[in-house]
């Protein structure tokens, strides 16, 4: 009979079995990256650092009984009788299994992991990049950075680094006089901090997000053409640090707006591409040449353009595609509907049949939210050659 | 915590033993250890202290730990059901609240050492989960981890599955089985006839018959018995997990030896699944009768009435184990000292009897027992108790108030500890040394969804296809998985 108290500073079982865990989710998320890329909670996670998301395979699975095919003993205050109603279906925390096993409750299907939004990106984009960039070498911008690294006993005045003069000067009066002061500062004592420079060149990039408004981009391709932004936006800016961005959205005319009027705007009006890809070869024109930058624009719509304004599109984007690196077109059918359903009237189909140079032309259709992450493989896949 | 409060609390804690002692506990000598809460959840989630890896520990760690951090919940006690046992105190409890949890661990440890079905416990499982430990931890150096863990996975998918009356078989002399066993097993099923003659040798035998040749199995050497089969190779089988560890085509022998040791830890764990409420009533009954024999302060009386009524506090529309347990044990010993009239004649109480029959109760029943022998009418009345299930797919509604019906829906949910009961029915089904599982249906369907990924598992072990037949909508329906789809009929 006593009480004891040990060290468990070195318990650290749970620890790597919590990482152990931990390990799973990731591999459970990597799974499903489909799924999650294109998840509400994230898209509007308004700058969390963390969000749930529902991962399927990592439930403990056990023969058990369906919880809403059962009948189950509970405890009232004293008053309850036949016919009360003590939950409905789908409310949490009401008509639950009272003895407390884990995941017995109904509405638990699955188990929802908090991920990390950083470490999410960067599997994500793990295997991303921007096609076909070139070195644009006269104006290759140099990302330039002075790291100060080292300490010398010359150098500018400027430059002095007084904490590790006043060691020296005290270490020095230490072995001269056996007294560690400071004072009587010599030349000797002197120490100046010099910096490397750290060259990186990056070539300069311009994409350009172009988002298509009109009236017939209801909620659900409205959404997908944002979560796929968004997560274009996110790489870019993760990856590259020297990609510009340029928002354009259009209904029958184009206007450049911020990313923020380019996220948040509603829709309204007909279609007219053309104005679209108008507007960006103007820009493209004025700001950025393209023997100075890569340029990649891509465009997001769901494909009902006027009729006569096809044409028009057409010779555009043959144009875009000559000045630029690559021109990437996502075409966003109704929710649900599969290829089968894809109209001939639509850009996807014209542009396939009809673009002189295919190979720096990447067209694809979203149909559902699945898609998204396999669209942004394709778009900034290795290569980028994949039709 | 300072040196002069542990002091104390060894104090307090002679007392308390000296307090239990008189009132005729008879706990087994008991350690206490004072943790931080860190330590409190590992061994919390892992049941007990120094066991093998497995990611799914780490996930209860880390819920258990996060509603700790969050202030949602809290564990104040661990106990150990060992021999000596050992308590677990959180370093960050009051010493009021350490002296409740010391009272009520010597509580479980009287139930542990006393009530029947913790009477084959092994008693040094501490050591046992260790060596399983080591053991799995050389598999995963030699096989991989990710090996190991996918292996895992899949026995713990069925590990509830056992045999809770397995010492019955392994304390039976048996007929000596060597390793060449399995191999001779794998070449009978190729001849069909070999098959069929071991599900029809012995048609009439039920699942008891053997209980009445006890005798002649001890008398006979049991190698002289022709037609006594290997163990396991009795169908149907509840065992799934011993049936499976010897009888799988497909196993390796560290895998048959995991299979193994998970199945003498689930066979450990199982008693207290067994007694889960009356083991939460008996501690809880006995921490509140010590804790008024010891001399507290004021404040200290205050924060104890407080914590007691916050563990034997009724849930809102939940049955909380440890309320039930409690409220019944009260029960029995206040009618036991109390008999009425037609009690004293008809059953020959003599009144005063209640402490020795709560003391004959803890020995002898379990929680099916418990609860069908002894939840009353006044008591289903007093607690309102109801069934409740869901109505028209939408509301949960009370549908039965009728205090037998209530009882014996309790009794129903609690039988095999809660779990599906699930056989092997027959282990080279089609001739084909495929597995057909059944669930015994009681009323309750099984959930589809989770019974195809557990298939999915048992395949892992079996290797070849496997069935399960079970009851859905009042109709009979198999479901198959043969490793690569599943199949319904």
């Amino acid at each position: 009979m006593s009480i004891q108290r040990n060290d468990w500073s070195l318990q650290r079982k749970g620890i790597i079995d919590q990482e152990r865990h931990k390990e799973r989710v990731k591999e459970a998320v990597r799974k499903n990256l489909g799924s999650i890329v294109s998840n509400e909670a994230i898209i509007l996670s308004d700058g969390r650092r963390t969000v749930k998301v529902p991962i399927r395979s990592l439930d403990e699975y056990k023969f058990r009984f369906d919880h809403r095919k059962r009948k189950h003993v509970g405890q009232g205050d004293g008053k309850t009788k036949v016919g009360d109603v003590i939950g409905r279906e789908g409310q949490p925390g009401q008509g639950q299994q009272g003895k407390g096993q884990a995941g017995q409750d109904a509405g638990a299907e699955y188990y929802e992991a908090e991920v990390d939004l950083d470490e999410l990106a960067a599997m994500i984009f793990e295997d991303l990049q921007l096609p076909f960039l070139e070195e644009k070498a006269k104006k290759a911008v140099q990302a330039k950075t002075t790291r100060f690294n080292e300490i010398r006993r010359t150098g500018v005045m400027a430059n002095l680094d007084k904490r590790r003069m006043i060691l020296e000067n005290i270490k020095r009066n230490a072995r001269e006089h056996q007294r560690a002061r400071f004072g009587d500062v010599r030349k000797e004592d002197l120490r100046f901090k010099t910096w490397e420079e750290d060259k990186r060149y990056e070539s300069n990039a311009v994409v350009l997000a172009l988002m298509d408004v009109s009236g017939s981009m209801g909620e659900f391709k409205k959404y997908i053409a944002r979560s796929f932004f968004f997560w274009m936006v996110r790489f870019l800016r993760t990856k590259y640090d020297n990609v510009e961005i340029v928002f354009i959205s259009h209904h029958t005319e184009a206007k450049e707006v911020t990313e923020e009027q380019f996220f948040t705007q509603g829709e309204s009006g007909g279609t007219v591409v053309s104005s679209a890809y108008q507007l960006a070869l103007d820009i493209i024109n004025t700001r950025y040449r393209p023997q100075d930058w890569n340029i990649y624009p891509f465009h997001f719509s769901d494909g009902d353009n006027y009729y006569s304004d096809n044409e028009e599109a057409v010779r555009l984007a043959d144009e875009l595609i000559t000045t630029c690196n690559l021109f990437g077109y996502g075409e966003i059918g109704e929710e649900g509907a599969s290829g089968y359903r894809r109209s001939s009237g639509a850009l996807l189909s014209i542009f396939s049949d009809r673009l002189k140079r295919k190979d720096r032309f990447i067209g694809v259709r979203i149909d559902d939210k699945e898609d998204v992450y396999p669209a942004l493989k394709q778009f900034f896949g290795k290569r980028g050659v994949e039709a | 915590m300072e040196d002069r409060e542990l002091k104390e609390l060894e104090r307090a804690l002679e007392q308390i033993w000296e307090v239990a002692r008189r009132f005729g506990l008879d706990p087994f000598p008991t350690r206490f250890e004072m943790v931080p809460a860190t330590v409190m959840y590992e061994i919390g989630s892992y049941a007990l202290p120094g066991r093998y890896s497995h990611w799914t520990f780490g996930k209860a760690y880390q819920r258990m730990k996060t509603m700790y951090d969050f202030g949602l919940s809290k564990i104040y006690e661990v106990v150990i059901n060992t021999n000596p046992s050992y308590g677990f105190l959180l370093e960050t409890n009051s010493p009021i609240q350490n002296k409740l949890v010391m009272a009520h661990v010597l509580g479980h440890v009287d139930f542990f050492k006393h009530n029947v079905y913790f009477s084959k416990t092994n008693r040094r499982m501490v050591d046992s989960v260790s060596t399983h430990a080591t053991r799995m931890a050389e598999y995963e150096f030699k096989y991989g981890r990710k090996t190991v863990e996918r292996f895992l996975d899949a026995v713990l998918s069925i590990e509830e599955h056992i045999d809770p009356n397995f010492f019955i078989r392994r304390e039976r002399p048996q007929p000596r089985t060597d390793n060449s066993e399995g191999r001779a097993r794998a070449g009978d099923a190729k001849t069909p006839g070999a098959a069929s003659s071991s599900s029809s040798a012995r048609p009439k035998e039920g699942p008891y018959d053997d209980l009445w040749n006890l005798d002649a199995a001890n008398a006979a050497p049991p190698a002289a018995q022709p037609d006594e089969r290997p163990r396991g190779e009795r169908l149907p089988e509840k065992d799934l997990v011993y049936y499976i560890l010897r009888n799988s085509p497909t196993l390796e022998d560290w895998q048959r030896d995991v299979m193994a040791m998970i199945h003498e830890e689930t066979e450990y764990f199982i008693p207290q699944m067994q007694t889960k409420t009356m083991n939460e009533g008996w501690a809880s009954y006995w921490h509140s009768r010590i804790l008024r024999e010891l001399e507290l302060t004021d404040t200290e009386l205050l924060e104890f009435a407080d914590l007691h009524s916050g563990v034997v506090s009724p849930h809102k529309g939940q049955l909380n184990p440890y309320y039930l347990g409690y409220k019944i044990f009260e029960d029995i010993e206040r009618r036991w000292d109390n008999p009425t009239a037609e009690e004293r004649e008809k059953l020959g109480r003599k009144g005063g009897e209640g402490r020795a029959k709560i003391f004959e109760v803890r020995e002898l029943d379990n929680d099916v027992s418990f609860l069908r022998n002894y939840l009353t009418e006044e008591l289903c009345e007093e607690l309102d108790l109801y069934v409740y299930e869901l109505v028209e797919d939408e509301e949960w509604t009370v549908t039965e108030k009728r205090w037998e019906r209530v009882r014996d829906q309790l009794v129903a949910n609690m039988t095999n500890f809660g779990f599906p009961y699930i056989v092997v029915e027959d282990g080279d089904y089609n001739g084909n040394r495929e597995l057909y599982l059944k669930h015994s249906y009681e009323g309750a369907e099984l959930d589809g969804n989770y019974a195809r990924k557990v298939l999915e598992h048992v395949y892992i072990l079996w290797g070849r296809p496997v069935h399960l037949e079970t009851i859905v909508d009042d109709e009979r329906v198999r479901m198959h998985y043969d490793g690569e789809e599943h199949d319904e009929d």
